[in-house]
């Protein structure tokens, strides 16, 4: 399962730290176990707490970050475009 | 004493009768800061520059502004999670080490804008997952009421600060209780906002439909001035309610005579430590001798509110947490062979424990297979969780209770138990899957630890909050008390 989990998320972890954190999660797992005895019949997902939904306004065009402010902590850009290794 | 134990309110006199300067005040801080630090770790990083730059625009709008904005020239601190232009912003994590926001958070820039001067950003643990600051990547942040005690977290640097008096008032966040333990673990008040109450633009995401950012400080008044400049709407954020948020000053002074609070019979049973049982039975004392109404009441969901915190939270850290990927910001893995290396190997290096194990969690609750039983039904807990709260607010005008079960723990102590840290928020997270308001204010101490009162109000019901914080305030007379070695 961890390392499944490891690759999805990008997490990379080592053989390990899968070892160290496959009963941690097994016991936070059984913790929201407790989930399954509550009785959610007939009752609605939250989907936001405050009651909006559809929030919309009208397009505004307005100055935003600058190409070289959205670029200024990237650690390796060229030519105004982020450099990323290759993928293979 | 220092000028640091004053309210704003009196700062602010002083400053206007020019007793002293904004600089001045300014510069005490930073020395407080420089000297009492080193062994308390509040601060990431002061600011000393911006600092002062801030502190002589403020000198001059004093001179020139007779209506300049309360916290004009006020020494203030911003947990590490709030973007501030600029200046290093890590979230206390490794995998922000460098990063310099080109932009202000929202808050940031509206403090900025009522005169308040930066002087630093405050440690919490790692992208604000933690109870006790132990989690953040660069430091351990203790308590000042005992240095071989947690400050509480996630915004413990915040609440640390202001306790030991090296900022007036900070900034935190708050997504299960990490304004309002800190605060009550370090004596001060804290504030968590109705969710939409105060933008998040700009505030590094932790789990976006619980995350508020809210004010730590030494009074109730002073909470509700940094409140009041940060809260109302957005049009960068549009999760902000578009309500009015109204002169919440006014509630500070209309006591609670005709109130009913309500006390949660599930709070009351959560395993109280004698000493948090016993202050938490004065508070009520005290406000039912200035008039209030106390009624029992039950909030039946409690029970299933922790399961779902710990479903609905890291699920969203699984998605927010995506974008840190050391590609556009953070140290990165240029080097790396391929793309897949270099994003594994930067958060390899870059997350700490707690975050990997939040996003692995959120990862699996949202998997194929496994989202209906874990993910919708910790949605649908959280509408039961949210329907408890609407009904007993039919009832009673606010909740009290204590805002932990215990007052500050070891350093330490926790640590190798995920589940005990994530204990420590049981009377605090409930408000946040609700998204109502609440606040800790210090009623008192257990064996020389501070213990804070939380009160709960409904949705958009700041007001309230602060009225019954403001009455036990003064019924408690703590507030003013300053933790030894931070008192000269």
């Amino acid at each position: 399962m961890v390392a499944h989990l490891s690759r999805l998320a990008r997490l990379g972890l080592t053989d390990e730290e899968m070892e160290v954190i496959l009963p941690q999660l097994r016991a936070i797992l059984a913790a929201v176990d407790r989930l399954q005895e509550a009785d959610v019949s007939g009752v609605d997902a939250t989907a936001q707490v405050g009651g909006l939904y559809d929030v919309m306004r009208e397009d505004q065009v307005e100055p935003g970050l600058t190409s070289q402010e959205a670029l200024s902590n990237a650690p390796s850009h060229e030519a105004g475009l982020l450099r990323v290794p290759a993928i293979q | 004493m220092s000028l640091l134990d004053l309210s704003i309110s009196e700062l602010g006199r002083r400053l206007r009768a020019r007793e002293f300067s904004s600089v001045e005040l300014t510069q005490e801080a930073l020395g407080r800061a420089g000297a009492l630090d080193g062994n308390l770790g509040a601060f990431l990083r002061t600011t000393q520059e911006l600092a002062l730059e801030q502190a002589r625009a403020a000198d001059r709008r004093l001179v020139e502004e007779a209506d300049a904005p309360a916290l004009c020239g006020i020494p203030i601190g911003h947990k590490d999670v709030l973007c501030t232009r600029g200046v290093e912003t890590t979230a206390g994590s490794r995998i922000l080490e460098g990063y310099r926001p080109p932009y202000d958070a929202t808050v940031v820039a509206r403090l900025a804008r009522d005169g308040a001067v930066v002087v630093g950003k405050m440690n919490c643990d790692e992208f604000a997952m933690g109870s006790s600051n132990e989690n953040s990547a660069f430091q351990t942040t203790v308590n000042p009421w005992d240095a071989e005690r947690v400050p509480g977290g996630s915004s413990g640097g915040s609440a640390a600060a202001v306790a030991a008096r090296l900022a007036v008032a900070t900034l935190g966040t708050d997504t299960g209780g990490s304004v309002r333990l800190p605060a009550s673990f370090c004596g001060v008040v804290g504030v968590k906002p109705s969710y939409g109450r105060v933008s998040r633009y700009g505030v590094i995401a932790f789990a976006s439909s619980l995350d508020q950012v809210g004010p730590l400080a030494k009074t109730v008044e002073d909470a509700q001035l940094v409140l009041s400049s940060i809260a109302g709407p957005d049009a960068r954020d549009s999760t902000t309610s578009p309500a009015p948020v109204g002169d919440l000053s006014r509630a500070l002074h209309e006591g609670v005579r005709g109130l009913r609070l309500g006390i949660p019979r599930e709070y009351r049973e959560a395993g109280l430590e004698g000493g948090v049982r016993a202050v938490f039975e004065s508070a009520c004392r005290w406000l039912e001798a200035e008039g209030a109404e106390l009624v029992e009441v039950s909030l039946p969901s409690t029970e299933y509110a922790l399961a779902a915190y710990y479903v609905i939270a890291p699920a969203e850290v699984s998605s927010n947490l995506a974008r840190m990927d050391g590609i556009r910001f953070g140290p990165g893995e240029p080097a790396a062979p391929s793309l897949l290396e270099a994003y594994e190997l930067a958060r390899n290096r870059g997350f700490g424990p707690e975050v990997r194990r939040r996003v692995a969690l959120g990862t699996f609750v949202l998997s194929s297979g496994y989202y209906d039983a874990y993910y919708l039904r910790a949605q649908k807990v959280r509408t039961l969780v949210a329907q408890d709260f609407s009904r007993v607010f039919e009832r009673v005008d606010a909740l009290i209770s204590p805002t932990a079960p215990t007052p500050a723990f070891r350093l330490g102590e926790r640590t190798q138990d995920p589940l005990a840290m994530y204990a420590t928020d049981a009377l605090t997270l409930p408000a946040n899957l609700a998204g109502i308001s609440g606040l800790s204010v210090p009623v008192g101490f257990s064996s020389g630890l501070p213990v804070g009162l939380q009160v709960l109000g409904p949705y958009l019901g700041e007001a309230v909050c602060l009225k019954v914080g403001a009455a036990v305030e003064r019924a408690a007379d703590v507030w003013h008390r300053v933790p030894a070695g931070f008192d000269g």
